[in-house]
């Protein structure tokens, strides 16, 4: 029965695909109509102007050009155009980062202040103000105190995907069965090993999925940050491309951009399932 | 560029000129691209020195002419070099000291305004001073500034108003800058959309959206100079928004804006993409404006003096070779990769050799549509303070003067470039018409005062 659900649903996927594909491509065939231009003119002018060409690319110009950049994802044509390949790696190595710093300070500062009531209530204002900033306005700040482009990025990750990681550790620990805590006072167990072996089990679900939250703004922040600071990445590639008017290059990026944010996240959604335990 | 004629042309004078100083006449400052190039760096050095040395024989320019008219140049430079040396000069002439710091970062933005930096990338200039440079192609003019007080950019490219706006603290931290060369002159439009193509005169403009890149640009005080001429006040009849070059095109496109003041590649390029039409060049306004420049911190100069000269030259010989319409093809195709200016190298061609579609069906040809040329007039920078005094970014008393000649090192690069082979113009400071208004530098109060139109102080 399972198995023909998939089926089914796997079949609305690919006809929704088609449809789209489909509405896409008729929306952006030429259909302008073009002025008529003397011929010496006509070899100034782009395809827009000539031949009546959408300035959207449809959907055959972007797997065309897909295909180039599959083709040779690592090439390296100086300091201002690298392979695809290429610039997601710094990316990602950015995003991986910042991130993994994050999560060194916000696991065990969330444990802490979880296991104090009266921390928790004294830090909430703080983490509440602090939490919906955007990542575009903390750059200015970064990049004129830490004075480096590249780690202001990194710093932006940071700071950015840090609260959704420290609310759910607080909320994690704080809310652990008092039964259990009772059960390990009862059998004297520890400070310490009551962290590690009672709170940390039980906390796990609801920390992973405030990791996994995390690392989906610190790549949704790391397009926006490498959009300003420029240089390498996925995001320098989207303003690059931009910047040349070329639609079809920022289609491209933002089809990959949401294919690596998914895999990261299926990647913490695996580890979410590892610690889940039934009650 | 006529500093690369031949000294032994009777019928050039060595130093009086025409309005910029570099030609004998008003005509010849017109076609000055069709001036005779030098063939190598050699020839030139080799000519300078000549230069020198001619001046230094007949302090009269008229006995010099007639002196070669009698017995002609291939005689007069065979006696010349009978009792000097001038080979050996040569040598002494190009040789510099070797570079503190090899390995510079160099920020730009992809305009065309930046070709002299970025094409000496490509074309090897940067190599041929000994210098290992990587130009690093930057988001835009806040970042650029950011990234250079950072020192992450050893130097970059700036709107040629931004190294005094940065060296009087207006919008950043004061710190003192430098510019040692001008990147180009001319180069910029006023596009407007399609829509507008009946809308010639600009006193029907009132209540249109206008973009500029950014608040301390040739462009912002050029499109305001422009407006206010034709009676309207840019503050309140018209909006101006500084919008990032390259999201111009789409604005326009989006119907968001209805026209702006540009650097090219991007006036070409809406018309390329068939949203606007070139209402005017930038030349039409002042015809030999600065644009943008190159800037470098003090503390750089200070600390590295001779990869600072290096640079310089390197960006002097890169604008020299710019300058010459025959190049112009050739930098064109050079500049055009994703790496660069990432533009359809059609539009780079149609604003560096100046054959262009103007929107509206035509095609125009005005050689000096934009045009490269290094010196840093101290001039230039008066009249950029004239206009922050006009509208407001500067209140108070300004030391005109003493800002223009702290910022605009027109005396260090008239050294280098006289050591390079080149003949500096020999004042720093000139005057020019801007839409047939005179500017004198030695008046720029009365200058600041004499306009109806400018925000009350």
């Amino acid at each position: 029965m399972t198995s023909s659900l998939r089926l089914r649903a796997g079949l609305v996927s690919i006809a929704l695909l088609a449809a789209f594909l489909g509405i896409w491509y008729l929306a952006t065939r030429s259909t302008a109509s073009v002025a008529t231009m003397s011929p010496e003119y006509a070899k100034l002018m782009g395809l827009t102007a000539t031949q009546g060409k959408s300035a959207m690319p449809g959907p055959l110009d972007v797997g065309a050009k897909l295909w180039e950049h599959l083709k040779r994802p690592f090439y390296d044509n100086g300091p201002n155009d690298k392979g695809l390949g290429i610039q997601l790696a710094y990316s990602i190595a950015r995003v991986g980062t910042g991130y993994l710093m994050a999560v060194l300070v916000a696991i065990p500062l969330g444990f802490l202040i979880g296991m104090s009531p009266l921390l928790s209530r004294a830090l909430d204002p703080f983490i509440q103000v602090l939490k919906p900033i955007s990542p575009l306005a903390w750059m200015p700040l970064a990049l004129y105190t830490i004075k480096d482009s590249s780690i202001s990025a990194i710093f932006v990750i940071f700071i950015c995907s840090i609260w959704p990681m420290l609310l759910n550790t607080v909320f994690g620990v704080a809310s652990v069965r008092k039964e259990w805590i009772n059960v390990a006072r009862t059998l004297e167990v520890g400070t310490i090993r009551r962290a590690f072996t009672v709170i940390l089990p039980a906390a796990a679900p609801t920390i992973l999925t405030g990791m996994r939250i995390s690392i989906g703004i610190a790549w949704l922040v790391i397009v926006a940050a490498e959009m300003l600071v420029g240089g390498t990445g996925i995001g320098y590639f989207v303003w690059n491309e931009w910047n040349n008017l070329s639609i079809t290059n920022v289609i491209i990026a933002i089809l990959l951009i949401g294919i690596v944010g998914m895999l990261l996240d299926q990647i913490l959604a695996r580890f979410t399932r590892m610690v889940t335990f039934p009650e | 560029m006529s500093i690369f004629d031949n000294p032994f042309d009777p019928d050039r004078k060595l130093r009086a000129g025409c309005a910029c100083g570099q030609h004998r006449s008003a005509a010849e400052h017109e076609q000055a691209a069709a001036c005779d190039p030098v063939e190598s760096e050699e020839k030139r050095y080799e000519g300078v020195v000549a230069s020198a040395v001619m001046r230094a024989m007949f302090p009269q320019d008229a006995a010099r002419r007639a002196f070669l008219k009698s017995v002609g140049a291939s005689t007069a430079l065979a006696a010349l070099s009978q009792f000097f040396p001038l080979k050996t000069a040569t040598e002494v002439f190009a040789d510099t000291g070797a570079p503190e710091k090899k390995d510079l970062k160099v920020g730009f933005i992809p305009i065309t305004c930046a070709t002299p930096i970025i094409m000496a990338a490509p074309l090897g200039f940067y190599s041929k001073h000994g210098l290992n440079v990587e130009v690093v192609k930057t988001a835009g003019w806040a970042v650029i500034r950011d990234k250079t007080i950072n020192k992450e950019y050893d130097a970059a490219h700036m709107l040629a108003p931004m190294p005094i706006a940065i060296s009087l603290g207006l919008g950043a931290n004061a710190i003192p800058f430098a510019v040692p060369a001008i990147e180009n002159i001319n180069g910029q439009g006023i596009v407007l959309a399609t829509k507008h193509k009946d809308k010639r005169d600009p006193k029907d403009w009132k209540g249109l959206k206008f973009a500029i890149p950014f608040d301390y640009s040739m462009h912002n005080y050029l499109l305001r100079y422009y407006l206010a001429e034709h009676g309207l006040d840019p503050d309140t009849d018209v909006q101006l928004r500084s919008v990032p070059p390259p999201e111009m095109v789409a604005n326009l496109r989006a119907d968001n804006i209805d026209g702006f003041l540009a650097p090219d590649n991007v006036c070409q390029r809406a018309i390329y993409d068939g949203v606007g039409f070139m209402h005017l060049l930038s030349k039409e306004i002042w015809d030999g404006h600065p644009c943008c420049s190159f800037a470098a911190s003090r503390e750089f100069i200070t600390t590295a003096p001779n990869s600072f000269a290096a640079l310089t030259r390197a960006i002097v010989d890169a604008t020299a070779y710019a300058s010459k319409a025959e190049n112009r093809k050739q930098i064109a195709e050079a500049i055009a990769p994703a790496n660069y200016i990432n533009a359809p190298v059609t539009v780079l061609e149609q604003v560096l050799t100046g054959t262009y579609a103007d929107g509206l069906g035509g095609v125009k040809t005005d050689a000096k549509r934009v045009d490269f040329d290094p010196f840093p007039w101290q001039s230039f920078a008066v009249w950029m303070l004239t206009q922050m005094k006009r509208w407001g970014q500067i209140k108070g008393d300004v030391d005109y003067k003493a800002v223009a000649e702290q910022v605009y090192l027109a005396t260090d690069t008239k050294k280098l470039m006289t050591e390079m082979g080149l003949t500096p113009p020999g004042s720093s400071y000139k005057s020019f018409a801007v839409m047939g208004k005179n500017f004198d530098p030695e008046k720029p109060e009365d200058y600041v005062a004499s306009f109806k139109i400018r925000k009350a102080s």
